[in-house]
């Protein structure tokens, strides 16, 4: 499936839901199901704190696919977490520089991701997407 | 009498709905709604007669300007400050406490000297005497407070030496709700000619303030925390003070006199209004405080701690729900987490009940420091709040428990 096709199953999903309550349960549930970030990189090297709530982000170049690992210490976050995950894990370096990541509005969560929020979501998603472009650069460089 | 239904009908916010839910404010704590007698003044000063002050000659400036000097008689009186020219009209409690910060610091205070702080201040009472004494070279002292949020004051007296210029304390935790003993205090402080700042962001909506029986030498609070607009706020200082200190910014109004050579300063308080001043913020602000006159304070004091006791036990019956900030003599905030929940996590859900709470650290890290947690959850009530809105947030709370499996 391409980065897009994840992203409008993602919405299609949402689409269930008439109560914020199902959302959350929602987001509970991939929170709780997301693989778990390894104890040892659970530490401020790997923080992306936010006043209201943290996020840890672990990257790796596999087989020129970016992959990421990441944690929350609050579960809705960490469902949020997940969702971009599942979005952006696994892919081509140039596929995460470039994309649009349109669900999160569609599936109401935009709220969750603006700065004022300070839950480390946006910090997050920037993060990975810089991981992304300097993985896209580094790559460039080795062709040269 | 005190009506609860009725007092909510002066407030248009409250006849909103959340998602679809009643809106339950309670976040009072950091900024209170407006009654429609404020929004009304504001609304009619500037569709009838808007005009700066201190400037024209003409009808509109001077009517501006009288309503802007009656507006600090309203403050005088409400405080009960000796002075009209002791009122001096900020932007809030933050500018208030770096302009004494910054003037006080000018005058009064060298390298080695000292100040006193206590563990429970927001940031706003740390960060500029932070910053004044990476300026001048002095340095911070902090009264601890116990496990129940309450200071200790054993060790008050021996934490003055000669070299103390200024005790800054809160009057009352933001975070946790306690009311200080400050007037106590401030007779300690006072004992070692030291001057005591009252920092009143929290304290003065919820009780009469006596700045004359306190003795403070400084009070500091905000408009729109006492249903007063945004962006305009009290210093209150003692005349001698505010006579020797220098002015903490330059421009129009607050000088005499300018050449190229020498500026000469304005009477107080002029000397620290510099620039247009929020003069329709004040005026503003002085429709809130006769609300609060009228409403009876001391019947809204009575009431809030009424709710206050019942928010208590009520929130008290959930299960796993422990309050930070247990003294019993505090205000009606209430600082809490719920076990295994992560602050955030119950916060998004009640917002979607409609109703606000603040979580986080309320910019007190060191309070949060001192119980060894990231935030809490914080309900901070007002006499608008009635017994059904403490019922429905105990409601959420238990709805919270069921989706997070605790």
């Amino acid at each position: 499936m391409t980065l897009n096709e994840i992203q409008d199953e993602i919405i299609e999903d949402f689409e269930f839901f008439d109560e914020w309550m199902d959302k959350y349960n929602y987001l509970i549930e991939l929170g709780n199901k997301l693989e778990p970030i390894d104890p040892k990189y659970k530490n401020n090297g790997y923080l992306i704190e936010g006043c209201q709530s943290k996020v840890w982000l672990r990257t790796e170049l596999d087989q020129g696919k970016v992959r990421f690992t990441a944690d929350s210490d609050a579960i809705i976050t960490k469902g949020i977490v997940a969702l971009l995950v599942k979005v952006l894990s696994g892919r081509k370096p140039e596929e995460i520089k470039d994309a649009d990541l349109y669900f999160i509005d569609r599936i109401g969560l935009k709220e969750n991701l603006s700065p004022t929020r300070s839950n480390g979501l946006l910090a997050m998603m920037k993060q990975m997407k810089l991981y992304g472009l300097a993985y896209y650069a580094k790559q460039g460089e080795s062709k040269k | 009498m005190f009506d609860v239904e009725k007092i909510r009908k002066d407030f248009p916010v409250l006849q909103q709905k959340i998602y679809g839910n009643p809106l339950i404010y309670l976040d009072n704590g950091a900024t209170s709604q407006k009654p429609r007698v404020v929004i009304e003044k504001i609304s009619s000063f500037y569709s009838q007669s808007n005009s700066s002050i201190h400037r024209g000659v003409h009808f509109f400036s001077e009517q501006a300007t009288a309503k802007y000097e009656s507006a600090r008689i309203t403050v005088k009186e409400f405080i009960n400050a000796k002075h009209v020219h002791e009122v001096v009209f900020t932007a809030g409690t933050t500018a208030s406490i770096n302009n004494v910060a910054f003037s006080f610091g000018e005058k009064y205070i060298k390298a080695g000297d000292e100040i006193i702080l206590t563990e429970m201040e927001h940031h706003a009472n740390i960060v500029p005497w932070q910053m004044l004494c990476d300026r001048k070279g002095c340095k911070l002292k902090i009264i601890p407070f116990d496990d129940n949020g309450e200071l200790i004051l054993e060790d008050l007296e021996k934490m003055f030496t000669p070299k103390t210029r200024i005790l800054a304390v809160t009057h009352v935790s933001n975070a946790l709700g306690t009311i200080n003993p400050v007037k106590e205090m401030i007779k300690k402080a006072h004992a070692y000619n030291v001057p005591v700042l009252i920092d009143g962001a929290q304290s003065i909506q919820h009780g009469v303030v006596d700045v004359r029986d306190l003795d403070c030498d400084f009070f500091v609070f905000s408009g729109h925390k006492i249903y007063g607009p945004t962006g305009i706020g009290v210093l209150y200082g003692k005349e001698k003070w505010l006579e020797e200190m220098p002015p903490y910014q330059g421009g129009g109004d607050m000088v005499r006199n300018v050449t190229f050579e020498k500026t000469t300063y304005n009477d107080l308080p002029f000397k620290f209004e510099a620039g247009t001043t929020n003069y329709v913020g004040a005026m503003g602000l002085a429709t809130a405080l006769n609300y609060l006159t009228e409403t009876g304070r001391e019947e809204i004091k009575e009431y809030e701690s009424e709710l206050t006791g019942y928010a208590h036990r009520k929130l008290g019956q959930v299960e796993g729900l422990k309050f930070f900030g247990t003294s019993t003599n505090k205000i009606c905030i209430l600082s809490f987490l719920l076990d295994g929940i992560h602050q955030y996590d119950a916060g998004m859900i009640i917002d979607k009940l409609g109703i606000a709470v603040r979580t986080g650290t309320h910019c007190a890290q060191p309070v949060m420091d001192h119980f060894g947690i990231d935030g809490t959850l914080r309900a901070s009530l007002a006499f608008y709040n009635t017994k059904d809105e403490i019922d429905r947030l105990y409601e959420a709370l238990l709805k919270v428990k069921q989706m997070l499996g605790s």
